[in-house]
């Protein structure tokens, strides 16, 4: 048997976005990079707890959360790269932080577990409004990556907001922490409901990141309150990340995803 | 002979209708998942398309979850087991749209599942909201005196389970 004229589509997820011969176009792919960066910078961050949750279960709920932001990262920016004939690899590790374009909250240190349930929370509720926002986009590429991510980020709302309760309704202590991970993060809310620069001229396939905020402040205030916690108050974080500007929180964390892939280009195994 | 299918069926393994597709369809449909090797891909509704167009054999499948590794073993499994049955032209192309749903998994497969000791899913019934379910039954024992340990589990697709009855720990694959 001839085994030598396979036409072997290396396809996974994003890669299969990769060969077929759908090209994003130019507007469309600088909105869904943003989207992308969102994705890839808060599941590498989530991949720091590897090892380091507070039980087993956590290292493998909050890596298999990292995982499937990863998988929505990939779809993403491999569709945002067939603008510009780069591939997801290119531009996740061969741009710097100034071209990132994720916003503030994403690229926050994971601090305690209390920060990080804190940032789920918010992280979770707003993707599950974006993507279930994205779904109905008139961009049958970016309705579909949506339509899966929308069921595996409702099992994150769920995990963080059982956190949330655990915590909050646990003991003194651990109430304590879990307030004062709800006010680290509570700053960044703001940023996520701007209006998103790439997304102005894409009516009815870009989703308006103010239209979310209803949604996100029906639940998310019921969740902290019945958790027995106090809703933060207090200025808004600059913001900015779309743009490109960045806390100095992700410059490390990037030297650190991209030391590799830089040392070694085109690298595989 | 025409056999009818259920609308649910017929979206879960849209077999195609003439005679070689619907042969490369069965050696396809021979291929596993590599995490729960009881399972096919065909079983898992997975498996989604089988095209021949000239030379080239289209293969699509869909990922259960969007970061699941198993993809890039269950396509080269596909390649392998055509290519020992002389298609040597293959392409395996992974599809979002629509997006997978264990309501896909068959009834075979959910019985393998729990002869190999994993809880199947639950349904969730087409579009609606997850079903409100009495509770996992332990495929070890058959109690529904169990308990989730963890939502999340060795996959993407399974949940860590312990019966309070027989005191085993067990997967559920996640209603999704």
């Amino acid at each position: 048997m001839n085994h030598s004229n396979h036409v072997v589509s290396t396809a996974i997820t994003a890669e299969s976005i990769a060969d077929s011969s759908v090209v994003a176009p130019e507007p469309v792919a600088q909105y869904a990079l943003g989207l992308g960066d969102d994705a890839l910078v808060l599941a590498h961050r989530l991949g720091e707890w590897i090892a380091n949750a507070p039980e087993l279960e956590e290292d493998v709920a909050l890596g298999n959360i990292g995982l499937d932001l990863l998988g929505h990262a990939r779809s993403l920016l491999t569709y945002a790269g067939t603008a510009w004939d780069k591939s997801e690899d290119d531009l996740a590790y061969f741009r710097d932080e100034n071209e990132f374009r994720s916003r503030q909250l994403f690229e926050q240190p994971i601090g305690d577990f209390a920060v990080t349930i804190a940032r789920q929370l918010i992280a979770s509720v707003y993707f599950a409004e974006l993507y279930r926002a994205l779904s109905r986009s008139e961009d049958p590429t970016l309705a579909a990556i949506a339509a899966k991510a929308v069921k595996e980020v409702d099992y994150h709302v769920d995990h963080s907001a059982q956190w949330l309760r655990r915590l909050g309704l646990g003991t003194e202590y651990s109430h304590e922490r879990i307030q004062r991970g709800l006010d680290a993060m509570w700053p960044f809310v703001d940023e996520l409901f701007r209006a998103d620069p790439y997304a102005t001229e894409l009516d009815g396939i870009a989703v308006d990141s103010e239209q979310l905020r209803a949604g996100f402040d029906a639940v998310v205030p019921l969740l902290i309150v019945d958790a027995g916690l106090v809703v933060p108050s207090g200025a808004p974080a600059q913001g900015g990340g779309r743009l490109g500007l960045h806390s100095e929180a992700l410059g490390p964390m990037l030297a650190e995803m991209q030391v590799l892939a830089r040392a070694h280009p085109g690298a595989t195994w | 002979m025409n056999v009818t299918v259920s609308t649910t069926e017929a979206i879960a393994r849209p077999r195609p209708d003439t005679g070689e597709e619907l042969a490369i369809w069965n050696l396809a449909a021979t291929v596993v998942d590599p995490e729960v090797p009881v399972l096919t891909i065909e079983d898992l509704g997975v498996l989604r398309r089988v095209v021949i167009d000239g030379s080239t054999v289209l293969v699509e499948i869909t990922p259960t979850y969007s970061g699941c590794p198993a993809v890039d073993t269950m396509r080269d499994d596909i390649v392998t087991v055509l290519a020992r049955a002389g298609y040597d032209d293959v392409v395996v192309r992974s599809v979002l749209a629509p997006a997978w749903t264990t309501d896909w998994m068959s009834a075979a497969g959910r019985a393998k599942l729990e002869e190999y000791g994993i809880a199947a899913p639950a349904t969730r019934g087409a579009g609606g909201p997850v079903n409100l379910g009495l509770g996992i039954r332990c495929p070890h024992c058959g109690s529904m005196h169990t308990r989730e340990l963890s939502r999340f589990g060795s996959t993407s697709c399974k949940a860590l389970y312990v019966c309070q009855r027989c005191q085993e720990p067990f997967d559920y694959f996640k209603e999704h």
